[in-house]
């Protein structure tokens, strides 16, 4: 719909008509999700239609078809606990080999990749579902949010990461975001995301560490902020460590407790599921009450529990006694004294846990910063971000690599090319050699951690340099360089240097998506194209309609007079009938009361015109008229 | 360019810290990759290549120890690769005794004096260099730079052992 506008000169009533489409934060969590936009440094997260920030980061599968995101997933467990998927962000780039890492952990038929570099997928739903198919369903329900709150299109984020994230994962969110739809302007770690809703917001300056537990995984960094620069000095964490953890302690002890009364369970997912459940609901209770029960019911069995925040404690205090231990390894990295830190911001629900807040009190001698919400924090960071990268902010984000990047040398020892916490970008090179006489080729094997073994670090990629000319061992010069770019993904090339011959090999880490993986990704959204653009017209019908409406107020608060009253009465009616088409979900009916709004206001549009062009001229002379006829 | 020109600075011993991370912010400032999300690919690249030698530079120059290698290697004194076999009898036997104390030591205190004078040691030996940077005595920047890193490396492990012990006493 086109309704005539005249405007003053400078003066648009819609500053952001004709603007192209607005870049989001998102904070894609463990287990839950939030989406944010900052506008003119001020950054607020997008709520449901309820008031809620947070979407849980669950998925469900209904055999009917389909697939539900959020409380709507949660609420699905009851129903069909096989076909919902909580937590997926734990298996976001793992391997058949990182298996044992959250074997026990997650309630799913987990099937290894076919090869060593091969992402696990999940049967879910009948089918086998990879953790980036699954994440991106999250990533599509916060892009509609968005636009759903903004009335315009979203089609570019900065989307967060755990610092600890490794390159695999990494490469796995932005797959996640592509089939979503969604440009990824860069991915930020967490807890720099949190230091930055922090710095810009409260302009604080200094060293600040930021402790961040969310609900898998644990980081915690070591940031200067000081005059729009926010430079993390040192990083660490561990990637199977955070609040489900607290949760499947208690829900361990519940069931325990049902044994214990002689209630003969089968334990299986829906009886895992109801206890975490429960074991969630027991957790939040206790960060505000000393003790806390409740019923659970298992094949129609119930049975009573109660809990107080000593048991509790005890319970996590080991976990909890981790995390000091990792934050006192990174303040050992940088050089610092946990008393030199000016302030600790808390990031993830898990930190609302009393024994938590008291530890990190104890670590630093202060209370810990709290005064953003822990579990918008990193979203209103990255929303910061998102508007600072495409509008051109001044803020300057120095962010470093967590873990070492190397390769295997001979005997399985890593050689290490990238130290953990070097700024990125890097671009790091070392010379290597052939050890045996008229070595055609080499093995080439990256890898990253800590560790001084290849068995004991993660393994990214294998490729060989061939074709190196007959050479006495040792005579071969062969370069092989590291580079990671500003989201911390990895690029490695090798090249034979002493015979001018350039041997090129450049590889891309795996663990991500083959190719087809991806293909085949990209058809099955296809699947679900025709909701997408259904809902997406339906967006842009609401977004056109808006203007129309924002342009008309415009031109009746300043030319109302205009109109008499009855004319003003018709289209008020109109108005009012479109608004209430808006609220609804038809697209047609939208377009049509927009039609039957443009056609009543059309008199209304032309004689605004005609005013417009009888001001222009009034004043004027025959004479001045004449001359500029005359022009 | 060598580091230090790269970053607009003295190839000096004692960089002035504040100078160095001014030197660092303002490069970035002109080249990080945030700067450029909007632009063509290869201007992109450029500043992707541009940034990270800036972080290389600043990186090696941070670091007391890690500029001292750095100055050497530009001076032209031959230093064996890390983790290369000690050449040095009497930094051998002092290496050897140090390691024994370290061992030996059982609380957590007594781990800390250790630590304490390796710090102290590394302190002393990067006063010495500058003398020995504008003599240009190459075998003796050697012989004081191995044992830096040396002195580096015990200094690490005395920090490791700490931890265990905390661990142990947790």
């Amino acid at each position: 719909m086109t309704l005539l506008e005249i405007h003053e000169p400078g003066e648009t009533p819609l500053p952001h008509a004709g603007e192209g489409s607005l870049a989001v934060g998102i904070d894609l969590g463990t287990t839950n999700s939030v989406v944010a936009i900052a506008r003119d440094g001020k950054p607020a997260a997008l709520h449901d239609e309820t008031g809620r920030a947070l979407v849980p980061s669950v998925v469900a599968y209904p055999e009917a078809g389909g697939v539900l995101v959020g409380d709507e997933a949660r609420a699905f467990t009851a129903r069909e606990p096989r076909n919902v998927v909580a937590s997926i962000k734990r298996l976001m780039g793992r391997g058949a080999g990182d298996l044992h890492a959250v074997a026990g952990v997650l309630p799913y038929e987990v099937e290894p990749g076919t090869g060593e570099t091969d992402m696990v997928k999940l049967r879910i739903g009948g089918r086998a579902r990879s953790p980036v198919e699954i994440s991106a369903e999250i990533l599509k329900a916060l892009r509609t949010r968005a636009e759903a709150a903004l009335e315009k299109l979203v089609e570019r984020a900065v989307i967060t990461v755990p610092a600890y994230f490794d390159d695999a994962a990494r490469t796995a969110t932005r797959d996640a975001a592509r089939v979503a739809g969604l440009e990824v302007l860069r991915l930020v770690n967490e807890p720099t995301a949190a230091a930055l809703a922090y710095g810009l917001d409260k302009g604080s300056e200094g060293l600040y560490a930021v402790y961040d537990l969310g609900g898998g995984t644990f980081d915690f960094s070591l940031l200067r902020l000081e005059k729009g620069v926010f430079q993390v000095l040192a990083t660490g964490g561990d990637t199977a460590l955070g609040g489900d953890d607290f949760d499947r302690a208690i829900a361990e002890r519940l069931l325990a407790e049902r044994k214990r009364d002689g209630l003969a369970d089968e334990v299986d997912e829906t009886a895992v599921k109801s206890a975490l459940a429960l074991a969630r609901h027991m957790k939040e209770q206790l960060s505000d009450r000393d003790q806390t029960s409740g019923r659970l019911e298992i094949a129609g069995t119930p049975s009573f529990h109660a809990l107080t925040r000593a048991e509790f404690d005890a319970m996590v205090e080991a976990s909890v006694a981790r995390t000091v231990e990792i934050s006192r390894n990174v303040l050992a990295d940088a050089g610092m004294v946990a008393t030199e830190i000016e302030g600790v911001v808390l990031v993830g629900g898990s930190t609302r846990v009393p024994l938590v807040r008291a530890k990190v009190a104890g670590m630093i001698g202060k209370p810990p910063l709290t005064d953003i919400d822990p579990d918008e924090v990193v979203a209103l960071g990255a929303a910061l971000q998102a508007e600072a990268l495409t509008g051109g902010g001044d803020t300057l984000l120095l962010d470093v690599t967590p873990l070492s990047l190397g390769l295997e040398t001979m005997g399985g020892i890593v050689e290490k090319i990238v130290p953990r916490n070097t700024p990125i970008p890097a671009q790091l090179a070392q010379d290597f050699t052939t050890y045996e006489d008229g070595q055609g080729a080499m093995a080439i094997h990256v890898v990253q951690g800590e560790r001084e073994m290849v068995a004991d670090c993660r393994s990214l990629a294998r490729f060989e340099l061939s074709g190196i000319p007959p050479m006495t061992a040792g005579a071969a010069r062969i370069r092989v360089s590291f580079a990671v770019d500003a989201d911390g993904l990895l690029t490695v090339s090798a090249e034979e240097r002493t015979t001018g011959v350039a041997q090129r090999v450049e590889v891309k880490p795996s663990y991500g998506l083959s190719h087809e993986d991806m293909a085949d990704m990209l058809y099955d959204s296809m699947d679900n194209a025709e909701a997408d653009m259904n809902l997406r017209l339906l967006t842009e019908a609401r977004v056109e309609a808006r203007r129309g409406l924002l342009a008309l107020d415009a031109a009746l608060a300043k030319d109302g007079g205009l109109l008499s009253a009855e004319e003003r009465a018709a289209i008020d009616a109109a108005r009012t009938r479109l608004e209430a088409a808006m609220e609804g979900e038809s697209r047609d009916e939208i377009n049509a009361a927009a039609e039957a709004l443009e056609t009543l206001s059309k008199p209304f549009a032309e004689r605004r015109m005609d005013r417009g062009i009888r001001e222009a001229l009034s004043g004027m002379s025959m004479g001045d008229l004449e001359s500029r006829v005359g022009d | 360019m060598d580091h230090f020109a790269r970053l607009g600075l003295p190839a000096a011993l004692d960089l002035d810290a504040a100078a160095l991370d001014r030197a660092y912010f303002s490069l970035q400032r002109q080249w990080h990759p945030d700067r450029f999300v909007s632009k063509p690919p290869e201007d992109r690249a450029r500043a992707s290549a541009e940034a990270a030698s800036v972080n290389e530079a600043y990186r090696t120059l941070k670091d007391p120890l890690s500029r001292a290698f750095y100055m050497a290697g530009l001076a032209g004194v031959d230093l064996p690769g890390d983790g290369k076999t000690i050449d040095d009898p009497d930094l051998l036997m002092e290496a050897m005794e140090a390691r024994e104390a370290l061992h030996d030591a059982a609380t957590p205190e007594a781990v800390d004096r250790l630590a304490a004078q390796a710090r102290e040691d590394v302190q002393e030996a990067l006063a010495g260099l500058g003398s020995l940077f504008l003599a240009n005595d190459r075998a003796a920047l050697r012989k004081a730079l191995l044992r830096l890193r040396y002195l580096d490396k015990f200094a690490e492990e005395a920090r490791a052992r700490r931890m265990n012990l905390d661990r142990s006493n947790a």
